[in-house]
């Protein structure tokens, strides 16, 4: 994958330039106006969680492919104090205020494929997928 | 970036002219709730046409900037929604709940004006 790009998160001006980036990129692949409000609103929260719990870490952004398919992945990724229950940081309730508030179940239902893996004490790698289609 | 803010008679007009990081909200937020009460301003508009993300974050910071505006006897109204923005803001079931709102700046002042004359329509 040559199209990647990473954007350092350490303050609330890298979650805007994160999600501008991340737009411009999805845009080139032909994702609608609406794809690329998800997408954009997805790093956002992905960038955010990092500044609110990890203090800093890195977004990457790039454009993949599954046979005929393709589409856009994010990876957010960083050393902070990791989540203790993803399955319940995943699920959620259906506001952003139900489960662990960390935004990830609306990520999940922004994107088409979020996988989290989390190491307490460690860090937290977030990857979230959507497939033009 | 800063948002400008205009007074037009007896309403403050906010226009967002690009995309707010976490501290332009706050401080647009700290300039509504002083300047509401330093011209007298009924209502406030925000208008956020320019806007091509509203998060989590964004959402709470203008509910909150609504509610203080109402407890400082004004109301406000958002205005310029884009059709995307709100569709992804449903998406992750944001809700701007007991915020008033309007299609545009017209239709906002529109709406305004007509809660400021009950019966004159």
């Amino acid at each position: 994958m040559s199209d990647e790009l990473r954007v350092w998160i350490e303050s609330d001006s890298d979650i805007v330039t994160a999600r501008h980036e991340g737009r411009t990129l999805a845009a080139s692949l032909g994702f609608s106006a609406a794809e690329l409000a998800f997408i954009a609103t997805a790093i956002s929260e992905l960038a955010r969680n990092i500044v609110l719990y990890a203090t800093r870490g890195e977004i990457r952004i790039s454009l993949i492919h599954s046979g005929r398919q393709r589409g856009i992945q994010v990876v957010a990724s960083d050393e902070g104090p990791g989540i203790r229950d993803v399955r319940k940081a995943l699920n959620g309730g259906y506001s952003t205020s139900g489960g662990l508030g960390l935004g990830l179940p609306g990520v999940r239902r922004l994107m088409d494929e979020t996988e989290v893996s989390s190491v307490e004490g460690k860090g937290t790698t977030i990857k979230a997928r959507k497939w033009k289609l | 970036m800063e948002v400008p803010i205009l007074k037009q008679g007896p309403y403050l007009i906010a226009t967002v002219q690009s995309a707010l990081n976490d501290s332009d909200l706050m401080s647009l937020r700290d300039a509504l709730v002083a300047k509401v009460a330093k011209f007298r301003s009924r209502a406030v508009i925000v208008d956020v046409t320019a806007l091509d993300v509203v998060d989590s974050f964004s959402t709470r910071t203008l509910r909150d900037i609504a509610l203080m505006i109402r407890l400082r006897g004004a109301e406000m109204v958002i205005v310029g929604l884009q059709p995307e923005v709100a569709f992804a803001m449903v998406q992750i079931g944001l809700t701007l709940e007991g915020v008033g709102t309007a299609l545009d700046l017209e239709e906002g002042l529109t709406l305004l004006n007509r809660r400021a004359k009950p019966g004159r329509q």
